[in-house]
């Protein structure tokens, strides 16, 4: 399993930081100023794998910014990169040609990406689009949920002028419904 | 999604403050704003505030006042405060807080939401911070969920229940029948969670894991599937289909066949097929390989397969990116015990990788390189690691040269050589190595008495370039103290000759004491070593008395009472100095890997013999055609012996040494110089003809075997050559028969004895 992730810049300035165990509050810092000072005295054009403790490190930099993920010994370190790069891959199409400041201003929002992709120090999800459709709907919950009844549960999308849309994950891939004021619907829909 | 703007606009105010004093002061302002509208009532910026608080929080600062407001908003009905509130939960609060218990109702309901997006906050959250008791609490709701929700829950499900049975060990058995129906499951999500569950309950418990392996031909079809389909846009990775879910499997294929033949056998076709059809020019198809690799050499494979596997890590060895590079070699690493010769084939690339930039490679290179010395390459590696120690960062330093000290005890071709590569590596790396080298090397040099004169020669040599390294100037100083009388004599066949005068060598020895550059222990020796040559030199004997009477009033105490008792041996008990002086015994051997068989394998391989074949436990490896000759030699023996090409089941264990000097003096059975025998051992004389002797002696019985010595003897007044002496034992019965020949005089002989008894205690 994943024991940590932390984002830091090239001045070890912390953008974001996920423990996937439970640790004191000291030890945390402790081990962001190790890990700090361990990736930043790396040489350019070094090895991407580190060994600390008991536990294998695996950084990368992306432009300004460091990826450090620290993993268990019997993992697989090539696919920790790809995890990383997977996690700035999403970061990219969420945000658009991302960068330091979008994280530094939206940093929630990287968390709850971050939430979608990993879970309990595993991998949750291997798709990028199921990820991505999953961040943009608790997006839309977010903005438009409204309490009450309806006929099928779900997110409900309400419009200018009464009405409503609801988005929902198929895997037919259709996109919304749309019902006009008044009219009573009626759907049973099945999910695969 | 419109971002929060009271958070950007506090992130901007806190960027812009141009010191850490301007810095704090802001963030304590807005903190006090927080905490102030956390004590208000419900209004619409909640979420906002906890969120700068949470930012607060990142960049170092207590945020613990916000604990409670993350447990009043994860209760909250919308889903923007419990979005942020979930997250708080996560970033502040961790299963040791008291306020955590706080929060398991909360999740306990939300799990049940109808919305899957608050459950899914419940899930992640319950999976990131669960407490034992939380988990506990509400596993049997997990379970429900893992059985009757769709795949968005189901995937989030498994890994949660992942997170509980890590924390709560006995709650794996309440998975394992949810866990096994999830994979028949079509959602890659939903499947990868499974077999993390799967994964995580067969390495808790054996029995799970037998129960699980039934699953194997699920897998194997499931990898089949991934392997083989093409295109899929939702999954693929440069070319790679889903490899987050094929490098798990793989990892539940390693388990599943570890120690288990049936297991392995129904994967071995697809392992061979991940090998060969993965794209490995990008990462994402290497890190599949390497999976497969690893799960080749844990389980049960075939030959063939694993030599693929050796293959495939050669491969790596030989790719540009370095990354590929160290975990070739972290796996070498760990097969090199038990698949040896398949790694020697690497060890060009492996011995190359010394050279690399990258210290992490450089030191796997360096493990690596020292588990594959061996007594056929010793030679060349160490030509190697020596050029590698001299250029290498100093934090391998260490390591290195305890592990070429190491390599050259066990394989060391002459003990010429093993003294030459010692005092290399001290003299390039002599401050970091072991404090047991001192004494090591001398009870070496002590053992080689026929190399005195090179050794003292060279010492002194490397002593009037360089006294800094302590454990060189150490050595060098005792021998130069201990055969200091051969150093003066000029002569030595081993090297150049080059005149030395006892001043000259005074003057070494006295620089070693002045200097400051050496340790007490160091000045010591050299003190002893100038006293010691007080009876080896002849005409400076004034200036020794001189030293070590102006050292009698030295700081140092220790140099000070040596002094004052050298003095004492030059005043009254001159007498005695000789005696007390001279040349030291040999030191006894008692280190491991310094036993009586590996020296004589050592004086053997130096005084190269003509033929003389003993049955030593080397026995195994010689040729088929010694088999014949030792069936011929037991003739017409009652056991009849089948020809295996284990010779080692003709000659059971009695294994027969010659004792150390007869070793090499069976070549040089002059004037009859009789082998110092092993007493108290009894000894039987077996055969006595024309001059020559042999007499067996019992050394020791153990339960497998017994330790008896043959030594041969030449009382004639003319030389011996071509002795050769073969020896035979049938499986059964203690009998040995024996056969010689030599030349002597021009004329050939041979003979053959037959032993029946041994000698009794």
């Amino acid at each position: 399993m994943m024991r940590f992730l932390l984002l830091f810049s090239r001045q070890g300035k912390l953008r974001l930081q996920k423990w996937f165990t439970p640790i004191p509050e000291r030890e945390k810092k402790k081990i962001i100023r190790d890990m700090t000072t361990m990736v930043l005295a790396r040489q350019p054009r070094s090895c991407n794998f580190l060994h600390w403790k008991d536990l294998k490190i695996i950084y990368k930099r992306y432009a300004s910014l460091y990826f450090c993920l620290a993993i268990e010994n019997q993992e697989n370190e090539l696919l920790a990169l790809e995890v990383i790069h997977r996690y700035v891959e999403l970061l990219d199409k969420y945000f658009g040609n991302v960068c330091e400041l979008d994280i530094i201003f939206n940093f929630e929002k990287a968390y709850f990406i971050l939430d979608e992709f990993l879970l309990g120090g595993e991998i949750q999800e291997t798709s990028k689009q199921v990820v991505n459709r999953c961040i943009e709907s608790s997006d839309m919950l977010q903005e438009y949920y409204c309490e009450g009844e309806t006929d099928f549960p779900g997110t409900w999308r309400k419009y200018h002028g009464g009405v409503y849309e609801q988005t929902c994950i198929l895997t037919c891939g259709l996109k919304g419904i749309e019902i006009t004021a008044g009219e009573e619907y009626r759907s049973r829909m099945y999910c695969i | 999604m419109s971002p929060s703007v009271p958070l950007q606009e506090m992130i901007r105010a806190i960027r812009s403050a141009r010191t850490q004093c301007e810095e704090r002061g802001v963030i304590q302002r807005e903190c006090a704003a927080i905490r102030a509208q956390f004590r208000q009532a419900d209004n619409g910026g909640r979420s906002h505030n906890l969120a700068k608080l949470l930012y607060v929080h990142m960049l170092g600062y207590p945020a613990h006042f916000g604990q409670m407001e993350c447990v009043r908003m994860i209760a909250s009905p919308r889903y923007s405060e419990k979005r942020v509130g979930y997250l708080g939960a996560m970033m502040l609060l961790d299963e040791k807080q008291d306020a955590s218990l706080l929060i398991t109702n909360s999740i306990k309901n939300d799990l049940s939401h109808s919305n899957q997006y608050v459950q899914s906050l419940a899930l992640c959250t319950l999976a990131c911070m669960g407490s034992a008791e939380m988990c506990r609490d509400l596993a049997p709701e997990i379970d429900r969920l893992l059985r009757a929700s769709n795949s968005y829950i189901k995937k989030k499900a498994a890994l949660c229940a992942v997170h509980i049975v890590r924390k709560v060990h006995e709650l794996g058995e309440l998975f394992a029948p949810a866990a096994r129906s999830l994979l028949a499951e079509k959602n890659h999500g939903v499947l990868h969670g499974a077999v993390v569950l799967i994964t995580e309950l067969c390495e808790r418990n054996p029995e799970t894991l037998e129960r699980f392996r039934k699953t194997v031909p699920d897998l194997v079809q499931i990898m089949k599937g991934l392997v083989i389909s093409g295109y899929s846009p939702e999954h693929d990775v440069a070319g790679v289909s889903d490899p987050f879910l094929q490098v798990r499997i793989l990892r539940l294929l390693r388990i599943l066949g570890r120690n288990n033949e049936a297991a392995s056998d129904a994967m071995n076709d697809l392992l061979a097929q991940v090998a060969t059809n993965t794209d490995s020019t990008k990462t994402v198809g290497n890190a599949v390989l390497y999976e497969t690799v690893l799960t080749v050499l844990d389980i049960k494979s075939e030959s063939g397969l694993r030599v693929l596997a050796v293959n495939i890590l050669g491969r790596f060895l030989l790719n540009n990116d370095r990354n590929i590079r160290y975990i070739a070699m972290t796996s070498l690493q760990r097969i090199v015990g038990t698949d040896h010769n398949a790694v020697q084939r690497h060890r060009g690339t492996i011995v190359d990788c010394l050279k690399d930039q990258d210290a992490s490679v450089k030191r796997r290179a360096l493990e690596l390189s020292l588990a594959l010395v061996s007594a056929t390459n010793i030679r060349s590696m160490m030509k190697e690691l020596l050029l590698f120690l001299s250029s290498c960062p100093l934090e391998l330093r260490s390591q290195a040269a305890s592990g070429i000290f190491n390599a050259a005890e066990r394989y060391a071709p002459s003990q010429r050589w093993h003294i030459d590569t010692i005092l290399h590596v001290l003299t390039t790396a002599g401050g970091d190595v072991r404090d047991e080298t001192v004494p090591n090397l001398i009870q070496l040099i002590t053992n080689t008495s026929e190399l005195h004169c090179y050794t003292v020669h060279k010492l002194y040599r490397a002593l009037l370039s360089d006294i800094s390294q302590q454990s060189l100037v150490q050595v060098a100083c005792w021998c130069i103290g201990e055969y200091g009388d051969l150093l003066l004599r000029g002569e030595c066949q081993e090297t150049e000759p080059v005149q030395v005068t006892e001043d000259d060598v005074l003057d070494a020895l006295e620089t070693v004491l002045q200097s400051h550059m050496s340790a007490p222990a160091t000045r010591g020796f050299a003190l002893t070593a100038t006293m010691k040559l007080s009876t080896r030199i002849t005409d400076n004997v004034d200036r020794i008395r001189s030293i070590v009477s102006i050292y009698g009033s030295c700081i140092d105490v220790e140099l000070q009472q040596r002094a004052v008792e050298y003095n004492a041996l030059f005043k009254k008990y001159d007498h005695m100095r000789a005696a007390v002086l001279e040349r030291m015994p040999v030191i006894e051997k008692n280190s491991p890997g310094h036993t009586n068989g590996e020296s004589t394998r050592e004086a053997v391989k130096e005084v190269q013999p003509a033929k003389v074949k003993q049955a030593e436990t080397l026995l195994p490896q010689q040729p088929a055609n010694q088999v014949c000759d030792l069936l011929d030699l037991l003739g017409g023996s009652e056991e009849p012996l089948q020809s295996n090409p284990a010779v080692g089941s003709t000659v059971p264990v009695l294994p027969i040494s010659t004792s150390s000097t007869a070793g090499g003096d069976l070549l040089d059975l002059l004037g009859g110089l009789e082998p110092t025998p092993l007493t108290p051992a009894p000894t039987v004389t077996v055969y006595e003809k024309s001059g020559v002797t042999l007499t067996l002696s019992r050394e020791k019985q153990s339960d497998s075997g017994l330790t008896v010595t043959l030594t041969a003897s030449n009382s004639t007044d003319s030389d011996i050559s071509s002795f050769t002496l073969q020896a035979a034992v049938p499986k059964v019965n203690l009998k040995m028969r024996i056969r010689i020949s030599y030349t002597s005089q021009g004329s050939a002989f041979q003979d053959t004895v037959q032993v029946d008894s041994f000698p009794e205690h």
